[in-house]
């Protein structure tokens, strides 16, 4: 097991996400940096997909029960284990009644907690992500807190400390034109494209809203409701953009500008309230030149992983 | 009626057809959209008004399988969709149904009438999406049209059944919401323990009929 001692500030168990249940207006939910997550995973020689606690920037504590392998990706942590510091992306084994304290993310927004074997969390309708908004999944469908007891996935052992080479973050995010590009005027396409744009505050893992220069349309145009994914890049009448997140409805009607590459969404998610971002343009092609190099990045840490 | 086919990202095209969204396109949309499921190259099908969107594996070469779409779209034949058809029972009125008075007042009629012109028709659930079980019905006489409120409520509570515009609806969660709240219901929307989870898909039919009349 796995006791939550203090709690504050927003987690909450996340895996890859629920896929397939679309249609039924049910969210694919998952980690907002998925890179990370899988990156953690593979260290521990998880399989990708296995549940972690997903950590928003603040204060988080917990016990472990029994010897346990953990490791903490994504954000950059200040945290420690009984006292001595713990370093993201590095490999460490937990004591029977040893506490982890994540302190304050120094760098980044989203950290993750992954523990050997996974969290053991119930899988609800194919994933163990937990949706906020519906309340299932997860543990107990909703955000951790204090006194929160959680099964962990593997059984007690010891792994060699190891640590890997953290992904970089970026605020140059690419993304592909969607849709409804033509709609907006060749202004807007030039300030979507060179302009910097700031996350403001109210943004959350459903969505994040950038203020900057305004995107005008071309006319007005009324859509009807349609599929959105995590990543589609959505341009409300203020014409302030808004990318969907991890947590994104899945219909809207809003027109979409573009779309975040899928192999650019976990660096979109460490930005930090008030940073910015330049969305550079890319091709299919460049989206997919990406995915192959986060991909080889994946790979080369199973390999190290199992080495050790 | 040829569909258009839109690269949306870098796993997903979405197909659409010039509005209006209508039941007979909208029946068409729902047979395409159970063919494109079989494919092996689709992960996931979402149908919109009067629209599809395929989502991909990623890999998947998006030039070649929209040709394979548009060839599909061309064989699909509208009305082979045979949906259930599901009575949802609605407290009208009183706490439940803060909005009915105002709604009857719009249209300069009693609040019996507002609830006949609701329960009397059969709607049909045109797409899933939103919230988890939240159906898009079609259907709403046009005599119930109601502009949205001017100022939306934070909160509407789960089962919450309203009228917004052109629209009639239940939310399965407690949601912020802008539509006319005019009745409650309890019938299970959405049950993340049951398959399938929700109590409407697309197809389905719905007719609302009347549990309680609160004063």
């Amino acid at each position: 097991m796995l006791e939550i001692l203090e709690c504050a500030t927003l987690a909450s168990v996340q895996d890859l996400g629920r896929y397939g249940l679309r249609r039924l207006g049910i969210g694919h939910a998952g980690a907002m940096d998925t890179l990370a997550l899988k990156a953690g995973n593979l260290l521990l020689q998880n399989e990708e997909n296995a549940a972690a606690i997903e950590v928003a920037l603040g204060s988080i504590s917990m016990r472990f029960e029994r010897d346990t392998p953990f490791c903490l990706t994504g954000a950059v942590y200040q945290a420690d284990l009984d006292g001595e510091s713990v370093h993201s992306y590095w490999r460490y084994t937990a004591r029977a009644g040893q506490t982890l304290r994540l302190i304050r993310a120094v760098h980044g927004m989203y950290g993750y907690v992954c523990v050997h074997g996974g969290l053991d969390v119930a899988e609800v309708l194919g994933a163990r992500s937990t949706d906020l908004k519906a309340a299932f999944g997860g543990h107990q469908g909703r955000n951790l807190k204090a006194g929160d007891r959680i099964a962990l996935g593997g059984s007690a052992c010891e792994m060699q400390r190891i640590g890997i080479a953290p992904i970089p973050f970026t605020n140059r995010i690419h993304a592909l034109p969607s849709s409804e590009y033509t709609a907006f005027t060749r202004n807007a396409h030039y300030r979507f494209w060179q302009n910097p744009w700031t996350l403001q505050s109210d943004s959350n893992r459903m969505g994040y809203r950038f203020g900057g220069s305004v995107l005008n349309k071309v006319k007005e145009i009324e859509m009807l409701s349609h599929a959105v994914q995590f990543g589609t890049v959505q341009v409300p009448p203020s014409g302030q953009p808004i990318v969907l997140m991890a947590d994104t409805q899945t219909t809207g009607g809003y027109p979409k500008i573009a779309t975040v590459v899928a192999a650019d969404l976990g660096h979109l998610a460490q930005i930090r309230f008030g940073s910015k971002v330049f969305f550079q343009i890319a091709t299919p092609q460049e989206a997919a030149k990406l995915k192959r190099h986060n991909e080889a990045y994946l790979h080369q840490i199973g390999v190290i992983a199992k080495k050790k | 009626m040829m569909i258009e086919i839109n690269n949306i990202s870098e796993n997903a095209l979405c197909c659409t057809l010039p509005p209006p969204a209508e039941l007979s396109k909208q029946q068409r949309w729902w047979a395409f959209a159970d063919s494109l499921q079989a494919l092996p190259e689709i992960a996931e099908v979402v149908v919109g008004m009067n629209n599809v969107t395929a989502f991909t594996h990623y890999g998947t070469d998006l030039i070649t399988l929209s040709g394979s779409l548009k060839e599909i779209w061309e064989r699909t034949q509208a009305g082979h969709h045979q949906g259930r058809h599901v009575d949802i029972p609605v407290v009208y009125g009183g706490e439940f149904g803060e909005d009915l008075a105002e709604v009857a007042a719009f249209h300069g009629i009693t609040t019996a009438e507002v609830i006949a012109r609701h329960t009397a028709p059969t709607y049909t659930v045109f797409m899933m999406g939103f919230q988890p079980g939240f159906p898009y019905l079609g259907g709403l006489p046009e005599n119930l049209h109601t502009p949205r409120r001017a100022v939306p409520r934070a909160s509407v509570p789960a089962g919450s059944v309203g009228i917004g515009g052109a629209q009639t609806g239940m939310y399965p969660f407690a949601s912020p919401g802008g539509w006319q709240i005019i009745g409650r219901t309890f019938a299970p929307l959405f049950q993340a323990a049951a398959m399938p989870p929700t109590l409407l898909n697309a197809g389905d039919t719905v007719r609302f009929v009347v549990e309680r009349i609160e004063k």
